[in-house]
């Protein structure tokens, strides 16, 4: 059998109840559970997660850092997306 | 020229405290000068595996002995941050150990020091650790995004170690004469090699600006050796322990201490692999990589069974 070092997985772990996965890093593993028991003792040593998402890597798609400009510019301008471009008098209230 | 307008606009960002991340156009010096820095550092974490390593079983209780199973599995996960960030730059983790193991990859000349007594496992945490720390907190400030993060997140936990470290030497230096002598002659053994872990001094090594411009050095060898003796030297002197310096002393105007000179030749010896240690190090870790063949080879068996499992039913 060839020696491997397996195909690499990104982890996601959830600090506390309610909160989001966040990324954290990676693990290298054969499967999704054995990536789950290495993600367990490698990122969450001191209590840092309760509960943990891993994903191959190479299922993740990304957005191009050459074309962050203009890739994300529609919603520059937009600014009356935001509540803070409408005056609104003093003296109005819950608004 | 694409690439001169690339160039600019990448130091623009460096310049502005942005990171670099593993998708964005970087120079290939750049690329280069990090997998080589990221790899030695990952390398080191588990060299220094092995002089621990060999205390676990001869610790001298069990929460000592809890203690540095706990440390020395840091390491390990540190080594895996490390190799996970080289990796983002498109090496392959398999490449980089294996330029370990044929001995073409350097790591950190400490671990080339052999561990005699028990007190030698509190001098590497309060000294190595120590040290590490200081180069660490600076490289946490580095340019690039996956090796900075990998760096903040291992100083949070080499704190533990730090501290673990010096309460060994602590409760040795509060113990009987024999225990105390112990601790003395640990740091007379440590001190220097931990003073030149951090590199050669900064006329034998010069910083490039371009290294410093691109946020991959940040601060010279010289300046993080100097916050390292100014923060040990009274550490020592408060448990009653002295560094083995006969011309350390104290500046009054400057506020930091002076230090002796270096014996600069050790370091190249023991970087060019003719240190105490090198060859076991270097054995060790090779057969530690041939041993653990079975266990890679049986969790690839395991997986593809439950694979199979899943399918039938």
């Amino acid at each position: 059998m060839e020696d491997t070092q397996w195909p690499v997985w990104e982890v996601f772990v959830q600090g506390n109840p309610g909160i989001p996965h966040k990324h954290v890093g990676n693990v290298h593993a054969p499967d999704a559970e054995m990536a789950i028991q290495n993600a367990r003792d490698v990122y969450t040593r001191r209590s840092e997660g309760i509960s943990i998402w891993v994903v191959p890597s190479n299922a993740i798609s990304a957005s191009s850092p050459e074309d962050q400009g203009a890739f994300f510019e529609p919603s520059n301008d937009k600014p009356y997306r935001h509540p803070t471009f409408y005056k609104i008098p003093d003296g109005v209230k819950y608004l | 020229m694409e690439d001169a307008k690339q160039l600019v606009a990448f130091e623009a960002k460096i310049a502005a405290g942005q990171k670099i991340e593993p998708k964005d156009w970087m120079p290939e010096a750049y690329r280069k000068q990090l997998i080589r820095m990221m790899s030695q550092h990952a390398h080191s974490e588990i060299v220094g595996m092995l002089p621990e390593g060999n205390w676990i079983t001869r610790a001298p209780n069990l929460r000592r002995k809890a203690i540095l199973l706990a440390k020395v599995q840091d390491e390990g996960g540190h080594g895996l941050y490390l190799y996970s960030a080289a990796e983002t730059l498109g090496v392959d983790r398999t490449e980089l150990l294996s330029q370990l193991h044929t001995g073409k990859a350097k790591y950190s000349s400490i671990f080339n020091y052999p561990t005699l007594s028990w007190a030698d496992i509190g001098a590497i945490g309060w000294l190595v650790d120590g040290a590490a720390i200081m180069n660490q907190t600076v490289l946490a400030r580095g340019s690039y995004g996956p090796y900075s993060r990998a760096m903040v997140r291992i100083c949070k936990e080499e704190s533990f170690h730090n501290r673990q470290g010096y309460e060994i030497m602590m409760t040795l230096a509060q113990g009987t004469p024999e225990q105390k002598a112990m601790a003395q002659d640990a740091l007379n053994r440590w001190w220097w090699p931990a003073v030149m872990m951090l590199g050669p001094s900064d006329d034998k090594s010069p910083n490039s600006d371009q290294l410093m411009r691109w946020k991959v050095k940040l601060e010279s060898n010289d300046a993080i050796r100097e916050r390292f003796i100014d923060r040990t030297v009274p550490q020592a002197e408060f448990i009653g322990l002295k560094v083995p310096d006969k011309d350390m002393k104290f500046n009054e105007k400057t506020g930091h201490y002076t230090h002796g000179e270096i014996n600069w030749d050790e370091f190249f010896e023991v970087i060019k692999g003719n240190g105490p240690c090198n060859a076991k190090r270097l054995k060790d870790r090779v057969e530690a990589d041939k041993k653990g063949r079975w266990v890679r080879e049986a969790a690839t068996a395991y997986a593809a069974k439950q694979a199979k499992e899943r399918e039938i039913a």
